[in-house]
C-alpha cells in the first residue's frame, strides 16, 4: 500500500509529460502544444488559401474565360484574401508567440492557459464556417476580402451571414490571444528581464497585441452593423434609409490599416533576432527599434483614408492622409537601416533563416516603396484598384510577413523538434520561393501601371505575356510550399541532433534550455543579468 | 513583479475591448457630424429656416439630376435641367414622380451636392427629401424643392449640381401599414 502512495507522490513531483492520444491536443493548456497547433493550422490554411490563388492564376494564365465562372472567380479572390490574412498569417504569428514568448522572457507558460486553448479551438470552427459557404446555394463571399457595402449587404449572397459569424469568431479568438500575450509579457517576465531587455520579437508582439485589442472590436462592430443592415432593417450603410456606404469604408479601414501592421510587426521582431544571430553582432539600435515600432503602431491609426482617396474626400483630407502615410516611411526606414547596420562588418553566414531574413529586408523595402507611390494622393487616382495595388500588398505580405514566418520557422525548428533541418533542402526552398515569388508579383507592377484592374477574371490582350509569367511564378511558389511541408516533416522525424544553441551567434533565453524544448520549461524563473 | 495583478490587468484589457467595440459604433454619429460640420460628402443639411437678400450682381448655374437606385421602377425627373440663380434668392424646381406599377409603393429621395465644398452653402427651405413619398398605383405627383444658394458661396464655384437618388423603401416602410398607422392615430 505504502509503495503505491509513494509512487503517487512521486508522480506529482515529476513534471507532467504530455497526455496521450487525441485528448492531449483538445484539452491541452501547454503553450508549446498550442503553439504547435496554431502553426499547423496556419500552414493548412496557407495551403488552402494558396490553392485558391492557384485557381486565380490558372484563370489569368491567358486572356479570356477558360476555367472558372466569373462568379466563382470572385469567390476565389475573396476567400484567398480572407484565409491568408485571418487564417494563415495571423495564426502563424500567434503560434510563434505561444511557442517563443514564454521561452524568451523566462515564463513557465502563457498567463491564461485555458483561454489560450479556447482561442485556438475557435479558429477551426470559424474557418469551417467560412469555407462551408463555398458549398452553399448562391456561393460563398464574392465581394473581395475588404467586403465593401453595399456589395456585402444589399448585393451579397445569402451566405454572408455565415461569413459575418466567422469573422466574429476569428475576432474573439484574436482578442483573447492578444490579451493573453499582453498579460504574459507584463506579468510573467523572469526577474531582471526589464522591458528594455526583452527581445524585439516580444516587444513587437506586445505592440501588435495592443493593436489587435484596439481594432479587432471595430471589425466586429462593422460586421455587426452589416448583420443589422441585412437582417434587422437598420440603414448604417444604406443610403435609402439615411446611411452611407462610404461610412463602411471609413470604419473598415480604421480596422484595416492597423491590421496591416498586425501582420508585419511580429515579422519585424523575428527578423531583428535572426539578423544579429547570423551577423554575430548585437542588433544595431535596439532602443530606436522599440520606439520605431511604437511610432508605426501609432501612425497606423491616422492613415486609414489613404485606402479611399477616390471616394471624394476634401483636398485637405487627402493632403493630411497623404503626408501622415508618408511619415510612416520614417520609422520604417529606421528599422531597415538598423538591420543593414547590424549586418555591416558582421561575420555573416547564410543559413536558411538568414537568407529569408535578408530577402525580407530587401523585398519588404520594395513593397514599402510601392506603398509610398500609392500614398501620393494624385497618383493614387491612377493606381487605385489596379494590379499595382495587388503587387504592392503582395510584396509586403509574401516576402514580408510570410518570409518572416519562414525565417522564424527555420530559426527555431531545431529548438522545437530537437533536430537540425536539412540545410541543402532549406536553401533550395528559399531560392525556389524567392524566384517564384518575384516572378509572380513583379510583373504585376507593370500590368497595374498599364491599367489592368484587380479582381477581374479576364483582361486585355496587351497584358497577356506578363500575366503568363505571373502565373508560372505563382505555380512555382505554390508547389515549393509543399516542399516546405516535406522539409518540416523530415526535420520532425529525424536529422542531426540539435544542440541547445544551434546558432553560434544567437542570443536569448530560449537557447539556454535543451533542444527539443522540454514539455515544461522555466518552472523556476531564470536569473537575467 | 509588476504593479497590476493579473486579474486587474485582464479586466482592463477586456474593458478596452468593450470600449473599442463601442467606438466602432460611435464612428457612425461622428462621421455624420464631421460630414455636416465640414460639408463633405455632398451631404446637405435639414430644413433651412433663415432668409437672405438676393445678390443680383452674381449668378450661379444650378443643374438638377434625378437618378433611380437599382430596382426602382418609378419615373422620376425634374421639370427643367438647370436654373440660373442669384445667391440669396429663393428658387423653386418641381420634380415629378410617377408610380407605373399596380401596387402602392413608398420611396425616399437622397440629395447630394457637387462640388462637395458647396454643400454647406446650399440651403433647402422645402424639399420632398425631408419626407417619404407614398404613391398609389398609377399616381403621379409634383414635388417641389425650394432652395437658397448662400451669398457666402466661394467665388470659385460658378456651377453646382443637385443630384437626387430615389430609393424604393416599400419593403422597409410598407405604404399600406403606413396608412393604417395614420388611421389608428386619427382614431385616437
Amino acid at each position: 500500500m505504502s509503495a503505491v502512495i509513494d509512487d503517487h507522490a512521486q508522480g506529482h513531483e515529476h513534471a507532467h509529460g504530455p497526455a496521450k492520444g487525441l485528448m492531449r491536443w483538445v484539452l491541452t493548456t501547454n503553450h508549446k502544444d498550442i503553439g504547435t497547433m496554431y502553426l499547423w493550422f496556419s500552414f493548412i490554411m496557407f495551403l488552402l488559401g494558396g490553392s485558391f490563388a492557384m485557381v486565380i492564376r490558372a484563370e489569368l494564365f491567358q486572356p479570356g474565360l477558360q476555367i472558372v465562372e466569373p462568379a466563382f472567380f470572385n469567390q476565389m479572390t475573396t476567400m484567398h484574401g480572407l484565409i491568408m490574412v485571418f487564417g494563415a498569417v495571423m495564426p502563424a504569428f500567434v503560434g510563434l508567440a505561444n511557442w517563443m514568448i514564454p521561452l524568451m522572457i523566462g515564463a513557465p507558460d502563457m498567463a491564461l492557459p485555458r483561454m489560450n486553448n479556447f482561442s485556438f479551438w475557435l479558429l477551426p470552427a470559424a474557418f469551417l464556417l467560412l469555407v462551408s459557404t463555398l458549398f452553399s446555394p448562391g456561393g460563398g463571399p464574392n465581394f473581395g476580402w475588404t467586403f465593401y457595402a453595399p456589395l456585402s449587404t444589399t448585393y451579397a449572397p445569402a451566405s454572408v451571414t455565415f461569413f459575418i459569424f466567422a469573422i466574429h469568431l476569428m475576432g474573439i479568438s484574436s482578442i483573447m490571444g492578444a490579451i493573453n500575450v499582453i498579460a504574459t509579457i507584463l506579468n510573467l517576465r523572469a526577474p531582471g528581464m526589464t522591458l528594455m531587455k526583452m527581445p524585439l520579437f516580444v516587444w513587437t508582439w506586445l505592440i501588435t497585441a495592443f493593436l489587435l485589442i484596439a481594432v479587432m472590436p471595430v471589425l466586429a462592430g462593422v460586421v455587426t452593423m452589416m448583420l443589422m443592415d441585412i437582417h434587422f432593417g437598420t440603414s448604417f450603410f444604406s443610403a435609402a434609409g439615411g446611411g452611407d456606404p462610404v461610412l463602411f469604408q471609413h470604419v473598415f479601414w480604421f480596422f484595416g490599416h492597423p491590421e496591416v501592421y498586425i501582420m508585419i510587426l511580429p515579422a519585424f521582431g523575428a527578423v531583428s533576432s535572426i539578423i544579429p544571430a547570423f551577423s554575430r553582432k548585437p542588433l544595431f539600435g535596439y532602443t530606436s527599434m522599440v520606439y520605431a515600432t511604437g511610432a508605426i503602431a501609432f501612425l497606423s491609426f491616422i492613415v486609414w483614408a489613404h485606402h479611399m482617396f477616390v471616394v471624394g474626400i476634401p483636398v485637405v483630407g487627402e493632403l493630411f492622409f497623404m503626408y501622415a502615410t508618408m511619415l510612416i516611411a520614417v520609422p520604417t526606414g529606421v528599422k531597415v537601416f538598423n538591420w543593414v547596420s547590424t549586418m555591416w562588418e558582421g561575420s555573416l553566414t547564410f543559413e536558411t533563416p538568414m537568407l529569408f531574413a535578408i530577402a525580407f529586408v530587401i523585398l519588404f523595402t520594395i513593397g514599402g516603396f510601392s506603398g509610398l507611390m500609392l500614398a501620393i494622393a494624385p497618383a493614387d487616382f491612377q493606381y487605385h484598384d489596379t494590379y499595382f495595388v495587388v503587387a504592392h500588398f503582395h510584396y509586403v505580405l509574401v516576402p514580408g510577413a510570410i518570409f518572416g514566418i519562414f525565417a522564424s520557422a527555420y530559426y527555431w525548428l531545431p529548438k522545437w523538434t530537437g533536430h537540425m533541418y536539412d540545410e541543402t533542402l532549406g536553401k533550395l526552398h528559399f531560392w525556389l520561393s524567392f524566384i517564384g515569388m518575384n516572378m509572380a508579383f513583379f510583373p504585376m507592377h507593370f500590368v497595374g501601371l498599364a491599367g489592368m484592374p484587380r479582381r477581374i477574371p479576364d483582361y486585355n490582350l496587351q497584358f497577356a505575356d506578363f500575366n503568363m509569367v505571373s502565373s508560372i511564378g505563382a505555380f512555382m511558389f505554390g508547389a515549393t510550399q509543399i516542399f516546405f511541408l516535406f522539409i518540416v516533416i523530415k526535420c520532425i522525424r529525424g536529422g542531426a541532433p540539435a544542440p541547445a544553441k544551434p546558432w553560434d551567434g544567437a542570443e536569448g533565453l530560449e537557447w539556454s534550455i535543451p533542444s527539443p524544448a522540454p514539455y515544461h520549461t522555466f518552472q523556476t524563473p531564470p536569473e537575467v543579468k | 513583479m509588476n504593479g497590476l495583478s493579473l486579474k486587474r490587468l485582464v479586466l482592463r484589457l477586456l474593458m478596452l475591448t468593450v470600449v473599442m467595440f463601442a467606438f466602432g459604433f460611435a464612428l457612425v454619429p461622428i462621421y455624420d457630424v464631421m460630414c455636416k460640420a465640414f460639408g463633405i460628402n455632398g451631404k446637405t443639411g435639414g430644413q433651412y429656416e433663415g432668409s437672405q437678400v438676393s445678390d443680383p450682381t452674381r449668378s450661379v448655374r444650378v443643374q438638377f439630376m434625378s437618378t433611380n437606385a437599382s430596382d426602382m421602377v418609378w419615373d422620376f425627373y425634374s421639370t427643367a435641367d438647370q436654373l440660373e440663380v442669384n445667391p440669396g434668392a429663393v428658387n423653386q424646381m418641381i420634380f415629378i414622380a410617377h408610380n407605373p406599377t399596380d401596387r402602392p409603393m413608398s420611396a425616399q429621395a437622397i440629395p447630394s451636392i457637387t462640388p462637395a465644398e458647396a454643400a454647406a452653402y446650399f440651403h433647402k427651405t422645402e424639399c420632398f427629401c425631408f419626407t417619404q413619398q407614398v404613391l398609389q398605383p398609377g399616381e403621379r405627383i409634383e414635388m417641389p424643392v425650394r432652395f437658397i444658394v448662400d451669398r457666402d458661396l466661394p467665388a470659385s464655384v460658378k456651377h453646382l449640381t443637385l443630384a437626387y437618388t430615389l430609393f424604393d423603401i416599400t419593403a422597409r416602410h410598407p405604404p399600406v401599414a403606413h396608412v393604417a398607422a395614420e388611421d389608428v392615430q386619427g382614431a385616437r
